[in-house]
């Protein structure tokens, strides 16, 4: 898919971040948050006393290498924790001021249907069902309070919203015969039509042609302005945060190592770990000019 | 989708090539004497052996039997069964729609019976839950056929005295409609509860692995995202994609016992092909054992097609590369 050419204009978001409302109520509040895995025997603190805010409207960044538990961060405040064994879950979890650490099945569920939290993942293909047809995968995720329009033009509503030219042959596709940038789209479609007030986003880009990145992450910038929605994106990609976040968190070895806004971070890191990471991505940036 | 099905047709008929002439020397290499066999115990008067073996040219050398057979075969004629007096295919096609009518029963309870043991033992989050059908499954599963179907006849035939212990139906029945049905459910419910249940484990511990492998894949987090229940998922996302290997295990075990469930109707005097293979072989009536396996392989071939096309419509990724 080439996605250039679209007639929806997504000018004017690689200008440099506004500066973050600091009088927004705050949506999402994590205090001390430990994640503590086990594995066999061992132990691992992949999430050890994370603060972490994110305001109403405010786009968020959190960096860190591969293993520094940032996406364990966003596993653990999502609730979203499949197939480990967890050694330890505390801190302090509040959405819009409700405790979701402590909140039960049904109530969860009834905070990811609609007006809540949503997420998108790092590998389209693999969080997509291959054997459904995408209309039906985004409609069911549908919220249920909206009543505006049929369940169909629903669908192809949030498909044209998230940039795929044609939405109702997109809907009838399944996600193998879509390319790699659609289907983050498709994913994108399915996190927005519960209409959440937080997005995450696990590396979104991360697993798509260079190309396409730029074109998703400017979908991701667009619709974070025109819904006025939340969105924490995890990285390690300072690029990407550069483009989009008013604030970043650095994360290292499970903790947070730095929390500033964006300007401040790249011009003058505090901890010596933002620091390399911000001059190991300058140089990665400047190689791949000279090449 | 015609050409395919076509093609795989055509594949057949090296196969079935190989199974005559494998069956052939096979039934010729083996001891025993086909003329002895059909006078029984008793001495086998000279005139006789001629005559039958003039008869039935069993003198002929063997690449003319074969030959000879296999353009029988291209003209539709199986041989004579020199046992039973009758055509092979006569009697193939008189038996083959009991065996298809106990092999169908029996999966019919079988696949509804393993998924849903399957199903609740990969989703469960209790791991004694878990340890307790994999254990149940694996010790029903070890239980053999022809044993399971005799414990069932002691307990319900014999002991309750409940169903009939064997056959297929009465000697005289005049029971019709309704009550002609329930006759014959009745001769029909421990031979397809022996076969259901065997086959049932089978399909749970095929069904618990795939559910297992498909619980961990990514869209189950996408769809426990969406907010959507434990039911839902399972219905929506889980059962089908888990359903893609027993599709190709179930079916090709529903294709041998299309060939006839030996055991099983050994053990019930169920008048199918596995008995009359059984009977066949024991009487030397060689014609008759090659049209059984003939048409044990064909049904295989058959199934074999049918789990194609079924895995197919389940699976779209299939479809498009075909």
């Amino acid at each position: 898919m080439s996605g250039v050419q679209r007639d929806r204009s997504e000018a004017g978001t690689t200008d440099a971040p506004e500066a973050p409302d600091a009088a927004a109520p705050v949506l999402l509040d994590v205090g001390c948050l430990k994640v503590h895995l086990r594995l066999g025997h061992a132990v691992i603190r992949a999430v050890d006393g994370v603060d972490f805010q994110v305001r109403q409207g405010e786009c968020v960044g959190i960096v860190g290498e591969s293993g520094s538990g940032k996406s364990t961060l966003a596993r653990g405040i999502t609730r979203l924790m499949p197939n480990v064994k967890i050694a330890e879950l505390s801190g302090n979890l509040r959405f819009e001021g409700r405790d979701i650490l402590n909140m039960g099945d049904r109530e969860l569920r009834t905070l990811r249907r609609g007006r809540g939290f949503s997420m998108i993942f790092q590998d389209p293909l693999g969080y997509l069902n291959p054997t459904q047809r995408v209309g039906r995968q985004i409609g069911e995720a549908l919220s249920q309070d909206a009543t505006t329009g049929s369940y169909e033009s629903r669908v192809w509503a949030l498909l044209d919203e998230v940039g795929l030219p044609d939405p109702k042959n997109i809907a009838r596709r399944y996600p193998h015969e879509l390319s790699g940038g659609m289907r983050q789209r498709v994913m994108i479609a399915i996190a927005l039509a519960s209409d959440p007030k937080l997005l995450f986003a696990d590396e979104p880009t991360t697993a798509l042609d260079a190309t396409v990145q730029l074109q998703v992450l400017q979908t991701l910038h667009r619709l974070h302005r025109e819904r006025n929605m939340a969105m924490a994106i995890i990285t390690h990609d300072l690029g990407v945060v550069a483009e989009l976040c008013d604030r970043v968190y650095v994360m290292h070895t499970g903790k947070v190592v730095e929390s500033a806004t964006t300007v401040e971070l790249f011009e003058n890191p505090q901890h010596p770990y933002s620091a390399r990471l911000i001059d190991l991505s300058t140089r990665r940036i400047s190689q791949e000019h000279r090449s | 989708m015609l050409r395919f099905v076509g093609r795989r047709a055509l594949y057949a008929v090296p196969l079935i090539l190989v199974v005559i002439i494998l069956m052939f020397s096979m039934l010729h290499l083996i001891p025993g004497d086909p003329v002895q066999a059909l006078v029984g115990d008793y001495p086998v008067p000279p005139a006789y052996r001629q005559a039958i073996e003039e008869k039935y040219r069993l003198n002929d050398p063997f690449l003319v039997q074969v030959s000879n057979y296999l353009i029988n075969v291209a003209k539709g004629d199986f041989g004579f069964s020199y046992q039973n007096q009758r055509a092979v295919l006569d009697l193939i096609l008189e038996r083959a729609p009991r065996t298809i009518l106990l092999a169908s029963v029996s999966f019919a309870l079988a696949i509804p019976l393993g998924m849903a043991i399957g199903v609740a033992a990969g989703t469960t989050r209790s791991a004694g839950t878990d340890k307790f059908w994999t254990t149940t499954t694996l010790i029903v599963y070890a239980v053999p056929t022809f044993w399971l179907g005799q414990l069932l006849v002691m307990f319900f035939a014999l002991h309750l005295g409940w169903l009939p212990t064997q056959g297929i139906g009465p000697m005289v029945s005049r029971a019709q409609g309704f009550a002609w049905l329930l006759e014959k459910l009745r001769y029909l419910a421990l031979p397809v509860l022996a076969f259901g249940i065997h086959e049932g484990m089978r399909v749970a511990r095929i069904m618990r692995a795939s559910v297992i492998d498909t619980i961990s894949q990514g869209y189950i987090i996408t769809a426990r995202a969406k907010g959507l229940t434990r039911g839902q998922i399972i219905r929506r996302h889980v059962l089908r994609n888990s359903s893609l290997p027993l599709v190709t295990i179930a079916g090709y075990a529903f294709g041998s016992a299309l060939g006839g469930a030996v055991f099983l109707e050994t053990v019930f005097t169920w008048p199918g092909l596995g008995l009359l293979l059984v009977d066949s072989i024991r009487l030397r009536d060689n014609m008759m054992v090659i049209g059984v396996v003939i048409f044990s392989a064909l049904a295989v071939v058959a199934m074999n097609l049918i789990v194609d096309l079924l895995y197919a419509a389940l699976d779209p990724r299939i479809r498009t590369v075909r």
